[in-house]
Parts: structure tokens; C-alpha cells; sequence
């Protein structure tokens, strides 16, 4: 099996992981900004898997398994949050909970 | 006998504990009964004591009673222990005996008043607090009497203070003394750092042996501990709080402002005669403080019209002549002359405390006259203590006390003829302003009803201390009139004898005849213009010079607006300026720094979740780059 080089998968990981920042920076709707912090989550699990294949150790993967538990854990919670949010202010913009500042 | 020395300032602390306790919710007779008791209980254990001491006198003329440790601090342990010596019993005699009296006079006179029990319970602690100060075998002791009764001084000052004007007096006098306590605490400072201890013995004992005499450290330790004298007692340049403290019930002017807390002055420098006789500037200072003082107050005293001002300047002005007495190394005589000072300088505020008790609360003398009939007691024994204060010879005690002043002021080896001559014109200056005062009060018209009559608890008072002024002087017959003088000869035990010059009897006894001779012509002067209808006195004060002179003598020498302009002005317009505290600006700063912090950071607090996102991908990024590339 010809392997990919360790330089590509991380920079495929770094590249994701900055689309997942400026997505959640630019990004007002709350579903979004949680897709691209799935899309974060995503990319970090790929820098382990692509570690992991690197050293032939388990460690990797057994990380990303970590982290898809959290993803999920993270989702059902984050969804509760957008349900909450639309029912209080009838919109999904994140901006319009501002309320609590000092 | 000696053993129950402890009790004697016990008592009237307990009474004073008792009466501020639960004094307003007792009757007046107990009262009365704790009150005056006390006191009395006090005067009768110190009669009995001194009688022991005086029958078998213990080792060395002296007592000590250790109670117990009052401070334990490496070397540094002075005790709670009382001196028994011939110096510590005159004082603790006057101020019982006629702190007795004086209580039981103010039984009728403080009648209507509604702080009856806080009125006794001050005046007891006062009087524990004296008997600390004159009791105290170490100079520790002492302080905490001088501070005691200095408070007492203060709170009764203010007694009436519901009046600003009296509280007003009452912080003067409070500040004013305080000055002068600070410059004896720097003395005290002073004495311990040189000799390790606080106790008195032991520092006139090793004064005499460690310092030379016009060493810099005796002459610093004594004007130190003159200066506390100076302001407890009354004298240039302190005096101006004095005449002011007679805001206070006249009871309180009789024990503390005349008899015995200010004499505490003169008390302290009697009793470290040592330091003061090896600082020789010094001593003389004090006979010249005690000159000036008492020609400028007697000055004073001639133009005032309120009838406790002038006693108040006759206070001060007599007080000036025991510190006289003081600096010309004449200690007896000084003691002798408090002595028979507190007899009729308490008198004469008692006296006029019934005067102004039976003119409707009037102090100003030419409201009143003609009071000779209607009050005979009273007016009797006043001419008694007015005789003795004036000095008239060979009857009265005063005589023979300011006689040996003057005599001493002349003879002894630190006298000159200056003192002497001060202390003469002294004289006439009080034999004048004394019987002004007798013969505007008590001759003339009756210019108002007399409303109270005193009782026996004003007269049994008036009546003993009218007696001890006359014949009190008794006890210290001069050389040239048979020199009987026990009292002297008590007091040597304790103090040292005067270093005059030799004089015949001849001498002493022509030096006696002008001093009486110079008293009474003063009286005589006083008969002529005030008992006769005269036209002089009205005349001289509406002569531009005369009205000058008398304006100024009345503003006791200007030294209250010298004092206002030198230090009081200046302090208030610096208080002022100074507001908000310089000091207090860096903690301003502090403050400021704080809120701007908090103000910038409370900005970034936007609530949104896309700001705080940001923020943390910025420090991410910053903080990998510091670790990537330092």
C-alpha cells in the first residue's frame, strides 16, 4: 500500500482546521458556526490518524475514537443550545444573544 | 499602718468605677455618699499614714510599696509601687484634705444639676489619678497620673458641653497641655536610653554619679522635663489655657485649675530637684519663666472683670512664684507656698462660687457688690483667703510662704536681685488686683437679689479652708521670727536644703518689713480706688495709653492672637490647602489605575460568541508562535 506522506495528511488536517475557524469566525448562524466546529473536530482526529499511520501505533485511532464520542456528546448538547436559542429570539443569529455583557 | 499606703488611691478609683457604672441609676444621697465618702476615706487614711510615717519614719525617710510588676520587657520592668517620702505626703495631705472639702462643697453646689454622678465620678477619678502622679515610685507611674489628670482636666472642663464654647475650652486646654506633655515624654525617652530605668530614685541616684553638671544630656533632660512642667502648670509660654478652663463648675476650677493638678508642675520638678540642680541654665530658666509669668498674669489679672478669670490669672501668677522658688534652688519653700496656695487659692474659687451661685450664675464683678451683709460667711472667709493671697504679714499664711520665696529669690546662691525685684513688684501687683476684686464684690451697691443662701455643706468648706489659710503658715515660722519650722524640716528629708548666703536676722527681718510694707500698700492702692468712689481707674482706661495698656493687659498680653496667628491660622489654612490628603493622592492613583483597568476590560465583555471565538484563535496563534519561534 503506497503511503501517503505524513507532510500531506497534516497539512489536509491544518487546512480543514483553519476552514473551521474562519468558518465559525465568519459565520452568524449558531448551525454553521457548529459545523465548522464539527469540521475543527474532524481535522484534529485526522492529525492523529495520520500520526498513528506514521508510527504504526493504535494511540491514534484510538484518540479519534475519543474525540467522535466527544463530537456527538458535543452535537447533542450544542443542538439543545439552537432550540433553546430559536425558541427565546426566533432567529438563529448568535449576535442577537448578547444580552449578558458587562 | 504604712502597708495600707495602696488603699489610699484605690478608694476613689472603685468609687469612681461605681459611680460611672451605675451612678445614674442610684439616688443622690448614695451619690453623695460614694462620692464625697470616698474622698474623705482617702484624707483620713492618709492623715493616719503621714501620722505613722511622721511618729517612727521608716529606713532613709521613705517608703516603697510594690504592688506588682506593671510591665515586664527585657530590663525594662517598672512596677505598680508607691513612694512614700516627706515630698509625696504634703502633696497627697492637699490633695485629699482639701479634695475633701472641696467634694463636699460641691454636694449643694452641683444640686440642680442633672450630671450629678458624672460630675463625682470624674472628680474621684481625678483624685486617683493625682494620687497616682504624686504616689508613683517611677516615672511611668507618674505619666500615667500626669495623662489621668489631664483627661480628668478635659472632661470637666467640658463638663457643661452642651455648649460649644465650653467644649471649645476643653480641647485647648487639652492641646495646649499636650504640647507640653510630649516634650516630657521625649524627657522620659531620654532618661531610659541614659540610665535603663524609669524609676526616680534610682535616676536622681545615677544622674548625680553618670552626668557632670552642665552636661548636655542633664540640660536636655531638664528642659524637656520642663517643658511638660510648663504646660501642666500654667506657665509662659503655656498659660493660655488656663484661664480659658474656667468654662468648667467652679468646684472643678477650685481642685484642678488652683490647688492641685497644675501645681503637678512644680510637684515633677521638686521631685527630679537633681536633674534640674545639674543643669544650672536650667534652673535659672525656671526662675525666670517663674518671674515673667507671674508679673505678666498679675497685669492680666488687674483688668479683668470676670471674677474666676481673675483668679485664674492670681493662679497663674502664683504658680510663677513657687517656680521661682523652684529655680533659685528654694525646693521648701516652693512646696510651702503650694501648699498654702491650694489652702486659699481653693478657698477663694469656693467663695466665689457661692458668691456666683447667689447672683443668678453672674460672673462678671461689677454686676455684683455690696454682698458683705448678705453673705457673711462667705464674705469673711473670702477676705481671709484674699489676705493670704495678697499676703498680708504676719497673720496670714500666704505671708510667710511668698515671704520665703522672695527672701530665697534674693539670698540663695541662684538669685539675684532682678528675681527679687520681679517677685516684689509681684506682690503689689496682688495685693492690688486681689482686694479690686474684694471691694467690687463685696462694698459698693447691691446691684442684684441674692438668690441662694449657703448651707453648711458651702460653709463647713469655707469655714476650714478660711482657717488652714490663716494660720497654715504657722508651720514655717522665717529666722527672724523665731524660725520654728517643722515643715521644713520634714521636707529636707526628702529634699535638698537651699544653698544661700549668709544674711543676719537684721537683714532678713528688713527684707520682710518692705515686702510687707510693698503688699500692703497694694491693698492700700485697691482702697483707693475701688472702695472709695473714685475716678481713676474709669479715667486711665479712657486714656489712649492707659485704654491701650488696658486692652492689652485684658487679652492676657495678646498671647491667644500671637498663638491664633503663629500657629493656629497657619495650621488651619494648611489643613485646608491640604484637604484632600497628598499622602492619600497615591492611593488615588492606585484606585484610578484600577478602574481604567476595569473600564478596558469590561469593554471586551461584547456577549458575542464569535468575538470570544476570535479572541481565543488569536491567543492560540500568538501563543504557538512565541513556542515555535523563541
Amino acid at each position: 500500500m503506497a503511503s501517503i506522506p505524513i507532510e500531506h495528511g497534516l497539512m489536509l488536517a491544518g487546512v480543514l482546521f483553519s476552514l473551521g475557524v474562519v468558518g465559525l469566525l465568519v459565520r452568524r448562524n449558531i448551525i454553521f458556526m457548529l459545523l465548522s466546529i464539527e469540521i475543527m473536530l474532524n481535522s484534529a482526529g485526522l492529525a492523529f490518524i495520520v500520526a498513528g499511520a506514521r508510527w504504526g501505533q493504535p494511540d491514534g485511532q484510538v484518540m479519534f475514537m475519543f474525540i467522535l464520542a466527544m463530537a456527538a456528546a458535543e452535537v447533542a448538547v450544542g443542538l439543545a443550545l439552537v432550540l433553546l436559542l430559536y425558541r427565546q429570539f426566533k432567529t438563529l443569529d448568535v449576535d442577537s444573544a448578547s444580552k449578558m455583557r458587562g | 499602718m504604712l502597708d495600707l499606703l495602696w488603699l489610699v488611691p484605690t478608694i476613689p478609683f472603685l468609687s469612681f468605677l461605681f459611680l460611672a457604672l451605675f451612678g445614674a441609676r442610684v439616688s443622690r444621697r448614695v451619690v453623695q455618699l460614694f462620692g464625697v465618702g470616698s474622698v474623705g476615706v482617702s484624707a483620713l487614711l492618709t492623715i493616719l499614714i503621714s501620722l505613722s510615717f511622721i511618729g517612727a519614719p521608716p529606713e532613709g525617710h521613705a517608703y516603697t510599696q510594690t504592688l506588682w510588676t506593671w510591665i515586664g520587657v527585657g530590663e525594662f520592668s517598672p512596677g505598680v509601687a508607691f513612694h512614700l517620702d516627706a515630698l509625696s505626703i504634703l502633696m497627697m495631705l492637699v490633695v485629699t484634705v482639701v479634695g475633701f472639702f472641696i467634694h463636699l462643697y460641691s454636694v449643694e453646689y452641683m444640686a440642680d444639676d442633672e450630671g450629678y454622678s458624672r460630675f463625682f465620678a470624674y472628680m474621684n477619678l481625678f483624685v486617683g489619678m493625682m494620687l497616682m502622679l504624686v504616689m508613683g515610685d517611677n516615672l511611668l507611674l507618674l505619666y500615667l497620673g500626669w495623662e489621668g489628670v489631664g483627661l480628668c482636666s478635659y472632661l470637666l472642663i467640658g463638663f457643661w458641653y452642651k455648649d460649644p464654647v465650653n467644649g471649645r475650652a476643653a480641647r485647648k486646654a487639652f492641646v495646649v497641655t499636650r504640647i507640653g506633655d510630649t516634650a516630657m515624654a521625649i524627657g522620659l525617652f531620654l532618661l531610659f536610653t541614659q540610665f535603663g530605668t524609669l524609676n526616680i530614685q534610682a535616676i536622681l541616684q545615677k544622674a548625680s554619679l553618670q552626668w557632670a553638671s552642665g552636661s548636655g544630656y542633664a540640660v536636655a533632660a531638664a528642659a524637656l522635663l520642663l517643658g511638660g512642667a510648663v504646660g501642666k502648670s500654667a506657665q509662659l509660654p503655656l498659660q493660655t489655657w488656663l484661664p480659658d478652663a474656667m468654662a468648667g463648675p467652679t468646684p472643678v476650677s477650685a481642685l484642678i485649675h488652683a490647688a492641685t493638678m497644675v501645681t503637678a508642675g512644680v510637684y515633677l520638678i521638686a521631685r527630679t530637684n537633681v536633674i534640674f540642680t545639674l543643669a544650672p541654665t536650667v534652673q535659672a530658666i525656671v526662675a525666670v519663666i517663674g518671674v515673667l509669668t507671674l508679673l505678666i498674669a498679675g497685669f492680666t489679672a488687674l483688668t479683668q472683670r470676670d471674677i474666676k478669670r481673675v483668679l485664674a490669672y492670681s493662679t497663674i501668677s502664683q504658680i510663677g512664684y513657687m517656680f521661682l522658688g523652684l529655680g533659685v534652688g528654694a525646693y521648701t519653700a516652693a512646696m510651702f507656698h503650694f501648699m498654702t496656695h491650694a489652702f486659699f487659692k481653693a478657698l477663694l474659687f469656693l467663695g466665689a462660687g457661692a458668691v456666683i451661685l447667689a447672683q443668678h450664675h453672674e460672673q462678671d464683678m461689677f454686676e455684683m457688690g455690696g454682698l458683705k451683709d448678705k453673705l457673711p460667711v462667705t464674705f469673711w472667709t473670702f477676705l481671709a483667703g484674699s489676705a493670704a493671697l495678697a499676703a498680708v504679714p504676719l497673720i496670714t499664711a500666704g505671708f510667710y510662704s511668698k515671704d520665703a520665696i522672695l527672701w530665697y529669690s534674693l539670698t540663695s546662691k541662684a538669685g539675684s536681685t532682678w528675681l527679687w525685684i520681679g517677685g516684689i513688684l509681684g506682690a503689689f501687683i496682688t495685693g492690688l488686683y486681689t482686694f479690686r476684686m474684694v471691694f467690687i464684690t463685696f462694698y459698693g451697691e447691691q446691684k442684684m437679689e441674692v438668690e441662694h443662701h449657703p448651707t453648711n455643706t458651702i460653709k463647713i468648706p469655707l469655714i476650714v479652708l478660711g482657717a488652714l489659710s490663716l494660720i497654715g503658715g504657722f508651720v514655717e515660722m522665717p529666722h527672724s521670727l523665731g524660725g520654728f519650722a517643722p515643715l521644713g524640716h520634714f521636707l529636707h528629708s526628702a529634699l535638698p536644703e537651699v544653698q544661700a548666703f549668709h544674711h543676719g536676722i537684721g537683714t532678713e527681718l528688713l527684707f520682710q518689713l518692705i515686702a510687707a510694707v510693698v503688699s500692703l500698700s497694694g491693698i492700700y492702692l485697691a482702697y483707693q480706688f475701688y472702695y472709695k468712689p473714685s475716678d481713676v481707674p474709669a479715667s486711665v482706661a479712657e486714656s489712649a495709653v492707659g485704654g491701650g495698656f488696658q486692652r492689652f493687659f485684658f487679652s492676657g498680653w495678646g498671647f491667644d492672637r500671637l498663638y491664633d496667628i503663629l500657629f493656629v491660622k497657619p495650621l488651619l489654612w494648611f489643613s485646608r490647602v491640604n484637604k484632600r490628603d497628598a499622602v492619600d493622592a497615591i492611593y488615588r492613583m492606585i484606585a484610578y489605575i484600577t478602574q481604567g483597568f476595569n473600564f478596558f476590560f469590561s469593554r471586551t465583555q461584547t456577549g458575542k460568541v464569535r468575538f470570544y471565538a476570535a479572541g481565543i484563535a488569536i491567543g492560540a496563534v500568538i501563543t504557538i508562535a512565541i513556542v515555535v519561534f523563541l
